[in-house]
């Protein structure tokens, strides 16, 4: 894998995101709870939380893959849930699995977009593509479908797919979950550098604390659907918040009743 | 009250993809090759099934009838039945169940399961629209291969009735008196009404498994669950429709 990455700035510029007063319930239970943030152009903002916390549903809202039942969210001075938005502002989002196209070639699911939008010829298309394999070191793989690669290899070709995209806004959903230390670690690597070479705004969800706490500008921790804390990745190596410190620093202790609950229904 | 919501909110939903994916036929030209892959999966691979079954539902239509007419000795209108009921009823309703369990199980299945692992959801951000790229091409593809399909049912359905007519000892009417009592009674708007059927219940049949595909919501077992719900919608519209069309056409000149 290359350590060092040539992305191209992308054309036009980046967007902020602001998060009001965002409600979410499904079938009556709340998911989302009086959720208010602002996101600034071109920093890479976290949003870490348990897992069942409402990350991914945020997420999925300012994607506007979701409609609040009260509040909302703007990208720029756009509406997220307004499906125009998509025409103004471009937007990719990484999901957790890859969401890749399973009946196309790695290759065709990077020139979709492009062959879609008609925004190059075929030969420019196929630069850009190729480009974007190039920067996540996966030139090998596009002449494979999605079924034949392993999970680090489906993220990072979902990564090079929001890419060829030339995104103002990119969105992470679990990035780093279920690869190894080392492939987590690269793709932290790739996150930071596409900012700074691209200065695109970056919205990272993930409970990965080296990957928040490592290339966050800001991070913001959410429990039960509520934002419980927002601050620089400093601010929270010395937390005072419980909850958050044994979030971020969890502590397996055998002696914990929970325990003993479970030895005893194995006897 | 809450089913008939459900089956009325499912209405509204199937009207407004017909009318999201309709909004984009002028890209149709653009997604030609999507077309013709379509074109290929609705009506060539459905095309051995159709044949078999169309050629020996012809043939049982034959041999009832056949056996029926013989006591009252009708036998020379055998050609006429088995024609006309090919043409104007079992040929499209054959077709409609055939491409129903072939091709429009199949629609339902990869839909819903694009929906469940989120690639109807990369599109949206890609601000693709899945009515352009999923449905479009797929109500084109049923729209031009129905017809096709119908045509070639009815002509296996009569020539399976012609063969048991000339070779089954107790009919005995050869090919020549059974096409000649085909012709006699059958009208060009017998076979148009049959194709017109045909072209709605295909239509139908797409836009009802697409919609179901799409509106799946949960995990993998949900797939499986679309693909039976938009079977059983399809198979119940194809003969409610067919009723109502059925109406309609018989008093339309």
């Amino acid at each position: 894998m290359n350590t060092t990455y040539t992305a191209t700035p992308f054309a036009g510029k980046t967007f902020g995101v602001t998060v009001t007063r965002l409600n979410k319930q499904f079938s009556g239970t709340p998911v989302l709870r009086d959720i208010s943030l602002e996101v600034k152009p071109g920093e890479i903002f976290a949003i870490m939380g348990p897992s069942g916390s409402g990350k991914s549903v945020l997420l999925r809202h300012i994607a506007g893959l979701e409609t609040a039942t009260s509040g909302g969210v703007t990208i720029g001075e756009f509406d997220a849930a307004d499906p125009e938005t998509r025409s103004k502002v471009h937007l990719a989002l990484v999901f957790q699995a890859g969401a890749l196209f399973n009946s196309l070639s790695v290759y065709d699911n990077l020139a979709l977009y492009p062959r879609e939008h008609r925004l190059c010829p075929e030969s420019g298309i196929r630069e850009r593509v190729m480009h974007a394999l190039s920067i996540l070191s996966l030139e090998a793989a596009a002449k494979k479908f999605p079924s034949e690669l392993s999970g680090g290899m489906k993220k990072r070709v979902a990564i090079a797919r929001a890419l060829v995209m030339e995104p103002q806004l990119l969105l992470y959903d679990e990035p780093t979950s279920e690869l190894d230390p080392v492939m987590s670690a690269t793709i932290s690597e790739i996150i930071a550098t596409l900012r700074e070479q691209t200065a695109v705004t970056t919205i990272v969800v993930t409970h990965d604390r080296s990957l928040a706490l490592g290339i966050a500008d800001r991070v913001a921790i959410i429990m039960d659907g509520r934002i419980r804390a927002t601050g620089r990745p400093e601010e929270f190596t010395q937390t005072k918040d419980p909850a958050i410190a044994n979030f971020l620093n969890p502590v397996i202790d055998l002696k914990n009743p929970r325990f003993k609950q479970l030895e005893n229904h194995h006897e | 009250m809450k089913y008939l919501s459900l089956v009325l909110g499912n209405i509204g939903g199937t009207l407004l993809l017909m009318v999201r994916a309709l909004k984009y036929t002028p890209t149709l030209p653009r997604q030609f090759p999507r077309f013709i892959e379509q074109c290929y999966l609705v009506g060539f691979t459905t095309l051995p099934i159709v044949t078999i079954l169309s050629f020996f539902i012809g043939s049982v239509l034959a041999l009832q009838s056949g056996y029926s007419m013989e006591n009252f000795g009708a036998k020379q209108f055998i050609g006429t039945l088995v024609g006309l009921t090919m043409a104007r009823e079992l040929g499209p309703v054959m077709v409609a169940v055939l491409v129903t369990g072939r091709v429009g199980s199949a629609i339902t299945a990869e839909l819903a399961s694009m929906k469940v692992y989120q690639e109807v959801d990369a599109l949206v951000t890609m601000n693709i629209p899945p009515e352009r790229m999923l449905v479009l091409p797929r109500l084109a593809a049923i729209i031009v291969m129905m017809p096709i399909l119908a045509v070639i049912a009815n002509l296996c359905g009569w020539y399976g009735g012609a063969l048991v007519c000339q070779y089954t000892h107790f009919i005995s009417v050869d090919s020549q008196a059974y096409f000649a009592a085909l012709k006699r009674f059958m009208e060009p708007k017998d076979i148009i009404d049959g194709l017109l059927k045909s072209e709605v219940f295909g239509f139908v049949i797409v836009l009802v498994c697409c919609y179901t595909g799409l509106s799946t919501r949960g995990g993998p077992r949900e797939i499986g669950a679309a693909v039976t719900k938009a079977v059983v919608a399809s198979l119940i519209l194809i003969l409610v429709l067919d009723y109502f069309v059925t109406k309609l056409l018989l008093f339309t000149t």
